[in-house]
Formats: C-alpha cells, sequence, structure tokens
C-alpha cells in the first residue's frame, strides 16, 4: 500500500498511521480508508477504459479497419463503455469524495454503516474482478447498452458472465446509497439543519435516491437477458415471442437516472469549490439544493428520449421530450447560480476553481446539446451518431471527470495532509481542457454530417477523416492531461509540503478537522452555530490568517 | 481541400429542409445563452478577482431573479419542443399516396424489394420529387436505416414492421448507414442511394424486373394453398381478404384492430393471437415456413385487392406499376 511514509518529525494520529498492514486497511471500517481503497480501485479501472478509448482513437485515425479486427473494435468500445460507466463514473465522486467528506461535512465519526460500507467495496471488487475476467478471456461486444435480440440471442461473447459482473458491482452501488440516505437523515450533528447542509450533501442525498430506486431495475434486467439468453426463454427476442423494446425501456429506465448519479455529485463539488474561491455564500441556495432532488426526481421519466427512432409510439414521444425539457430547467437554475455567485466576489484562481471554470464550460457545452437532442425532429437526425457521442461526454467526462478533478485537489490536502504543486495542476486543468474539447468538439461536427457511432471501418466515407483526426489529436493531449494528476498526486504522498488543517481557508465542518483527519473525524461532537458557506465570518477582518495565495500553496 | 472536409451533409429531401431549419434556430439560441453565460463568467471572473484589502459582498439570492432565469428558458425549451414535435409529426407521417419499398435488413446487409419488382442490395434507387415509404422488417437484430442527406432514421426491428418516408430533391448518390449497433460488421452494413430523374429512374426500372411484388405475392398465396379457405366469396373457412386492408377488423376477443401491415404479418406468423371474429383457430403458423421476402410479397398481394374491386383489378395495378395513382389508391394506411 503506496501510503504516505511518516513523516520525520512527529506526526499526530491520523487515520493514515494509526495502523499499518495490509490487514488494518483490507478489513477497515473507516470511511476514509475506504474511500482510499474506491481511490486506488477506481483509478485503476479510469486507466484501463482510457486505455480502451486509446484503441478505439486510433484505429479511427484512418477510414480503414487497419489497426485491429471488426470484432475487436466491437469489443474495444463495449468495454470502454461498460468499464467507465459502472467501475469508474458511478462509483468515482460518491464513494470516493463521498464516502470520505459525507460524514464529515455533517459532523459524524462514520458512516451508518461501517460494515456495510466496506462490503460495498469487496462487492465492488468482486464485481471487478469478473469483470477483468471476462475482458481478458474474451470480452462482450453487444455496446454498454446491450440492446437485445443481439445481446441475448445473437452474440456469442460472454454476455452472462459481463451482466453478473455488473448485477453484483450494482449492489455495491445501492448499499452506498442506502448508507449516505440513512447517514444524512440520522447523523448530522447538533445544529447541522437540512438548510446548513453543504450543497455536496444535497447532491449526494439527490443521487443516493437514484442509486437506490433506479439500480435494482437493472440488476432486474441483466437477470431477464441472462434467463433469455442461457434459458431461452422469450422475454426480448421477437422469435421466441418476446419484445425488443421491452428491454430498451427497461435498460433506459436505469441508464438515463445512472447519467444524473455520474453529474449531480459533480454538481455538489462545484458548489462547493464556487463558494470557496470566490469567497462567496452560494446564491440561491435553496435554488441550487432543490434543483438536485427536481434533476434526481425528474430525471426517472425521461428514459424513453433515448428511443425516438426506436419504433415507439409518436405520442409517447412527444411525452418524453417535454418531459426532458423539464430536466433541463434545474440544470439551468445551478449553471445561473454558480455564475451568479461569482459576482461581487473575490476570486481565486487555484487549480479546483480552474477545474470548476472548466466544468461551467464543458457542462454548458454538453447541457445545451441535449436540447438538440432533446427536440424530436433533431433528434431523428443525430441519435446514434457521433453527435450522441460528443453530448454526452460532455456531460459525463467534461462534466463528471472535470468536477472530480476539481474534487480531488480541493480535498487532497485533506485526504493525504500534503499539498500537491499548484503550478503543475493549473497546467494539467489546462491541459485537460483544451484535449478535451479537441477530441469531442469535431465530433459534434462528425455526428451532424451522419457519421454513426460504433463504427470500426469508414471507408465508404472518407471525408470524415480530417474531424477524426483532430479528434484523436485531442485524446493523446487529454491523456497527458489524466495522467498528470496521477504523477503529481502520487509524487505529492512523499515530497509535498504537509498540508495546514485548512489550507484554503474554507467554510464547512470537514476543514475543522486535522489534516488528515484523525478516525473518529472529530475530537468531540461539533455543534453548529453557523449557516452553510459562512465566508463573510471567515474573511472577517479581525479573523486571523485570511485566505492568500501564498500560504496554502507549494510551488 | 475543403472538398474533402464539409461541415455541413448534402441537402437532398424535404425533410432535410425543416430538420436543417430547426437546427439553424437552435443554433442560434443555444449559441446567444452560450455566449451570454461565458461572457458573464469571463467578465465576474476578471472584474471581481481577488485583490487585497477588497472583500467578497454577500448576496444570499434573488427569488425574482431566480423565477425569471426558469422562466424564460422553459418558454425557449417550449418553443424548440413544439418546432421539434411539429417536424418529427411530418417525419414520422408517410403521405398516403406515397409509393411503398419493403426493406428487409440482415446481419449485414440491405435487401430491398420494390412494389414493381425490382430487387437491390445496398443500394435504393428512387426517383426525385416523389413520396417514397419504406416498409422495413428484420430477419435477426436490431438495424436502423439511416440516410444523412434527408436527415431520416428509423429503427428496423425484428417481428414487426417499421416506416419511415421521405421525397427526394436532388439527384445524386447519398449514404444509407445502419445507424443501430448490429454485430461485427456493422459498419459494413452501407450502401447508397441513387436519386434519379424521373426518366432515368423510369429506364432503370424497365431493365430486368421479375413482375410485381403483388404478383409474386398472388403467386405465394396459391402456392403455400391459402386460397383454399381464404376465398374471395364467404363460403370459405378463412375471412375473405378482399378489401380487408386499411379497414377496422371485430376480433373474436372483442376488440377492434386495424387491418394494416402489422397486423397482416401477424396474422400469417402467429394467427391465433388476433384471430377474426366468427372464424374457427384452425390456420397454421406459417413462422419458419416463409421468408421475409415472402411476408412481405402476401402483404403486398393482400394490401393490391384491398383497394380493387374483386376480380381483375389486381392484374390492373400490377400491369401499370409506373401510374402513381393506381398505386396510391392500394395503399390507404396511414
Amino acid at each position: 500500500m503506496s501510503m504516505p511514509n511518516p513523516m520525520p518529525q512527529p506526526e499526530r494520529e491520523n487515520y493514515l498511521n494509526k495502523k499499518y498492514g495490509v490487514w488494518s486497511w483490507l478489513l477497515t471500517t473507516d470511511h476514509k480508508r475506504i474511500a482510499l481503497l474506491y481511490l486506488i480501485s477506481i483509478t485503476f479501472f479510469f486507466f484501463i477504459g482510457g486505455f480502451f478509448a486509446l484503441l478505439i482513437r486510433l484505429e479511427l485515425l484512418t477510414p480503414a479497419g487497419d489497426l485491429v479486427q471488426a470484432d475487436t473494435y466491437n469489443k474495444l468500445f463495449t468495454m470502454h463503455g461498460m468499464v467507465m460507466v459502472f467501475f469508474f463514473l458511478i462509483p468515482s465522486i460518491p464513494a470516493v469524495l463521498g464516502n470520505f467528506l459525507v460524514p464529515m461535512m455533517i459532523g459524524a465519526k462514520d458512516l451508518a454503516f461501517p460494515r456495510i460500507n466496506l462490503l460495498s467495496w469487496y462487492l465492488y471488487i468482486i464485481g471487478g474482478v469478473l469483470m477483468l475476467h471476462c475482458m481478458l478471456t474474451g470480452g462482450v461486444d453487444t455496446g454498454w447498452t446491450f440492446y437485445a435480440p443481439y445481446s441475448t440471442n445473437f452474440t456469442n461473447t460472454k454476455i452472462v458472465e459481463a451482466g453478473i459482473a455488473i448485477f453484483i458491482a450494482g449492489f455495491s452501488s445501492i448499499l452506498t446509497g442506502l448508507n449516505f440516505v440513512v447517514t444524512i437523515h440520522r447523523m448530522r450533528a447538533p445544529g447541522m439543519t437540512w438548510s446548513r447542509l453543504p450543497l455536496f450533501i444535497w447532491a449526494h442525498y439527490a443521487t443516493s435516491i437514484i442509486q437506490l430506486l433506479g439500480t435494482p431495475v437493472i440488476a432486474v434486467t441483466i437477470v431477464l437477458v441472462a434467463a433469455e439468453s442461457a434459458l431461452h426463454l422469450g422475454i426480448f427476442d421477437p422469435k421466441l415471442g418476446g419484445d425488443p423494446l421491452l428491454f430498451q425501456h427497461l435498460f433506459w429506465f436505469y441508464s438515463h437516472p445512472a447519467v444524473y448519479i455520474m453529474i449531480l455529485p459533480s454538481m455538489g463539488i462545484i458548489s462547493e469549490i464556487i463558494a470557496c474561491f470566490s469567497r462567496k455564500r452560494i446564491f440561491g441556495y435553496s435554488f441550487v439544493a432543490f434543483s438536485s432532488i427536481a434533476i434526481a426526481v425528474f430525471g426517472f421519466l425521461v428514459w424513453a428520449h433515448h428511443m425516438f427512432v426506436a419504433g415507439m409510439s409518436v405520442y409517447a414521444a412527444l411525452v418524453f421530450s417535454l418531459l426532458s425539457y423539464a430536466v433541463a430547467v434545474p440544470s439551468a437554475i445551478k449553471v445561473f447560480n454558480w455564475t451568479a455567485t461569482l459576482y461581487k466576489g473575490s476570486i481565486h484562481y487555484d487549480a479546483p476553481m480552474l477545474y470548476a471554470f472548466g466544468f461551467l464550460g464543458l457542462f454548458t457545452i454538453g447541457g445545451l446539446t441535449g436540447l438538440f437532442l432533446a427536440a424530436l425532429g433533431i433528434n431523428v437526425h443525430v441519435t446514434d451518431t457521433y453527435f450522441v457521442v460528443a453530448h454526452f461526454h460532455y456531460i459525463m467526462v467534461g462534466g463528471a471527470v472535470m468536477g472530480y478533478l476539481g474534487g480531488m485537489h480541493f480535498w487532497w490536502p485533506k485526504i493525504s495532509g500534503r499539498l500537491y504543486p499548484e503550478g503543475w495542476a493549473r497546467l494539467a486543468a489546462l491541459i485537460v481542457f483544451i484535449g478535451f474539447n479537441l477530441t469531442f468538439f469535431p465530433q459534434f461536427l462528425l455526428g451532424y454530417m451522419g457519421m454513426p457511432r460504433r463504427y470500426y471501418d469508414y471507408s465508404h466515407m472518407p471525408e470524415f477523416q480530417i474531424l477524426n483526426v483532430l479528434s484523436t489529436a485531442g485524446a493523446t493531449v487529454l491523456g497527458v492531461g489524466y495522467l498528470l494528476p496521477m504523477v503529481y498526486f502520487l509524487w505529492s504522498m512523499r515530497y509535498g509540503k504537509p498540508a495546514p488543517d485548512n489550507p484554503w481557508n474554507a467554510a464547512g465542518l470537514e476543514w475543522k478537522t486535522a489534516s488528515p483527519p484523525t478516525t473518529f473525524n472529530f475530537e468531540e461532537e461539533p455543534v453548529v452555530t453557523w449557516e452553510a458557506y459562512n465566508y463573510e465570518e471567515l474573511d472577517a477582518p479581525d479573523k486571523d490568517a485570511p485566505h492568500s495565495e501564498e500560504v496554502p500553496v507549494a510551488r | 481541400m475543403l472538398n474533402n472536409f464539409p461541415l455541413w451533409p448534402e441537402q437532398a429531401s424535404t425533410m432535410a429542409r425543416n430538420v436543417d431549419a430547426l437546427y439553424i434556430f437552435l443554433l442560434i439560441v443555444t449559441g446567444m445563452m452560450t455566449l451570454l453565460i461565458f461572457v458573464c463568467l469571463i467578465y465576474f471572473a476578471a472584474r471581481f478577482r481577488y485583490r487585497p484589502g477588497v472583500r467578497a459582498e454577500q448576496i444570499e439570492g434573488s427569488t425574482p431573479l431566480e423565477i425569471t432565469w426558469s422562466a424564460i428558458p422553459f418558454v425557449v425549451f417550449m418553443v424548440i419542443f413544439a418546432w421539434g414535435a411539429v417536424v418529427y409529426f411530418k417525419e414520422r407521417t408517410p403521405p398516403t399516396d406515397s409509393a411503398e419499398i419493403y426493406i428487409v435488413a440482415k446481419q449485414w446487409m440491405w435487401k430491398v424489394e420494390h412494389a414493381e419488382g425490382q430487387r437491390e442490395i445496398n443500394e435504393l434507387h428512387v426517383p426525385v420529387g416523389r413520396d417514397v415509404k419504406l416498409i422495413m422488417t428484420s430477419q435477426d437484430v436490431i438495424h436502423s436505416f439511416f440516410i444523412p442527406a434527408f436527415r431520416i432514421k428509423q429503427d428496423v426491428l425484428p417481428g414487426r414492421y417499421t416506416v419511415e418516408w421521405f421525397r427526394a430533391t436532388k439527384p445524386g448518390v447519398y449514404h444509407l448507414f445502419c445507424a443501430e449497433y448490429c454485430g461485427t460488421q456493422h459498419s459494413g452494413m452501407v450502401g447508397d442511394i441513387v436519386v434519379q430523374e424521373p426518366a432515368q429512374y423510369e429506364a432503370w426500372m424497365n431493365g430486368g424486373s421479375t413482375g410485381p411484388l403483388s404478383a409474386t405475392g398472388e403467386k405465394i398465396f396459391a402456392e403455400l394453398g391459402c386460397v383454399t379457405c381464404h376465398r374471395t366469396d364467404t363460403q370459405g373457412r378463412g375471412p375473405n381478404l378482399q378489401g380487408v386492408f386499411g379497414k377496422p377488423v371485430q376480433l373474436e376477443d372483442g376488440r377492434t384492430v386495424n387491418a394494416d401491415e402489422n397486423y397482416l404479418r401477424e396474422c400469417i406468423l402467429d394467427p391465433g393471437a388476433k384471430r377474426v371474429k366468427g372464424f374457427q383457430p384452425i390456420m397454421p403458423t406459417f413462422q419458419g415456413l416463409v421468408t421475409e421476402e415472402q411476408v412481405n410479397a402476401l402483404v403486398a398481394y393482400i394490401k393490391s385487392i384491398s383497394a380493387a374491386k374483386p376480380g381483375g383489378a389486381v392484374k390492373a395495378s400490377a400491369a401499370a406499376p409506373q401510374e402513381e395513382k393506381a398505386q396510391a389508391s392500394g395503399s390507404q394506411v396511414q
């Protein structure tokens, strides 16, 4: 376990140095240690998924299918999707930063069910190992969407094993959601009322509701797929008397809300960062908080907007298009409130804030292109093309991953007790932003021109090559941008300057703990007497150590 | 250089204009929203950057502002929604007098059958300026019939018909793509849509045909013995099929269904599912006994005897495949 070595000077006891040894980690019930276990595991899967993405982009450098075989390519994009969605994006923020911060932010010693929290990590690992085994022994080629009847009766790849892996990982997600809901309801410190909760908590509360209510549906769907492909029960395949559209309804009933599992926690992080680095209370706190809940609720009612050309009734399509515009409103409310928070602020440009700015730019573009897709007439043309690919990467990578990285930088001093190198971090934020746009913006153009997604060979339409070359070039830049933080985070664990308890002079209970915190977070149970984001008090002139660029930053 | 670097797809159907108009409207609207947000972000970020000694001014929020920036986007969204819905309705509603072409998709090719009997693979010839309705089904998995230059796309499902239509406006050769992932050679399931001037199209159409699809259907109808029960009088053990297409049918279980293509197809492959009132469940299933192409021919035949008077009218419409009106009267489906 590559945790920071004990410092030469006598160090305070904290959750990292309290115990050593493999078992102190593998049997821990400390939410912070479990968060780190998750961090290591999801980072592993992120780079596997990223490697698949790199191979996909390399194949598309030339129109002909020349780098890999068609079947290999189909497996690459399938496994890229499955790994990134189920083993990176869904657990990323909730299981790492959420796990680490939810108890601390509400003033609790741990989550409500520490052992279940550990169990959820083990389920994730069992699912992950199965997925790895599945990939190493042949993989799956159905696309991460598993559309029947291709997945149930036509593919000869390892669909059942992949299904079981996702089924098990799904339970890890359900347990995390359950833990958060109970913790947020029952374990808030005295004085920590609902209206004083950080927006990070509101976002995680909304996310947990989706995890609890949505994930069982994908589990049911997987069981039905397995039943049809193993036992030839007629559920989805019309040859056996089934209905292929039923599969799509079930699949998207989970997988659309799953998008909000990925983006909502990221929105929570952005609220924390923007408040801290503009030294202000978030503009319209209650609107931002309730918009998270609104997104979670409306998010369950829009699933069939993935199916406008699937053979569904025209009238059903009208309803789902209308509701899709309804879910866009709370997202717009958030963006406007974040922007308004900057007004008359005192804005610092530390790396987390650069990621937050990046998030705002990319999420705005991702969200607004969603308006194109929700418009029925345009959807018919652009669905299943690179327009969709670009759109959801702007949300899930531009939005969710930018927020995740911003959060990792923001809380890294708390997690590791060390400061990361600020200059490198700002550079990485810039590289990620540029690389991302170069990768995915050309894909909007490709999509409107009609390039279908999941095409291994586009020699029939060589006019698409230039945009594909741009996209591949961007992916290379993006890859560098993602490797950098990993390198300097690891570097900082050994060589970074020790972090003060509150390097950003930020509001929030987590900053009132030590860096890194002790096992039970607080010496004694805190009593909250202030509102969230009380930056006015923190920056009051009589307070010592006001926030300034020099104090917390390592070179 | 720019010839090889197009940024806008060709516009070759009436639908393409509708979709592009909405797309341009959206580009303008979202462009303005993006500009508004980005200008505010950049201005605030520069204007309110940290200065020693200058403290942030705390602002709680503003309900009027919240209502404004919820309501205005909502109204704009509703305009987009309504416009998109109108375009979609047109897209999903084939004109009643469209020419009909049957498409059978399979891993990994498109099989095309014209009503006049011409067959093509991975190619579709259509005349400019005429409404064309595609009646599509799949032999195996889900595919999707996508013509970017026409801005239309429709998934093609096994076990049922789906429909899409277009009117080409510009002669030329355009891409046909399968847009729903369908297995190994998904990206090879591409073809050409050849749009021709009517004269050229007729010349192509007259070269080597096996006779109209409905005539093929009539032959199959006889060969499979359908005629023994489905007689042209009221004495048959099965319903008389003349005039049945496009009409409501009373079922044994009390429901009434419209006898459209999907109903005819279901009756052939799963006769017990929606049995006509007053008839015994004696018809065997033809699932597995007939190919998708044969089902299409049978459906085309039943449609052809529906508009016509009993007797020779089938032959009449079959003999004059180029006459749009004769075609049109045979397909009073929505």
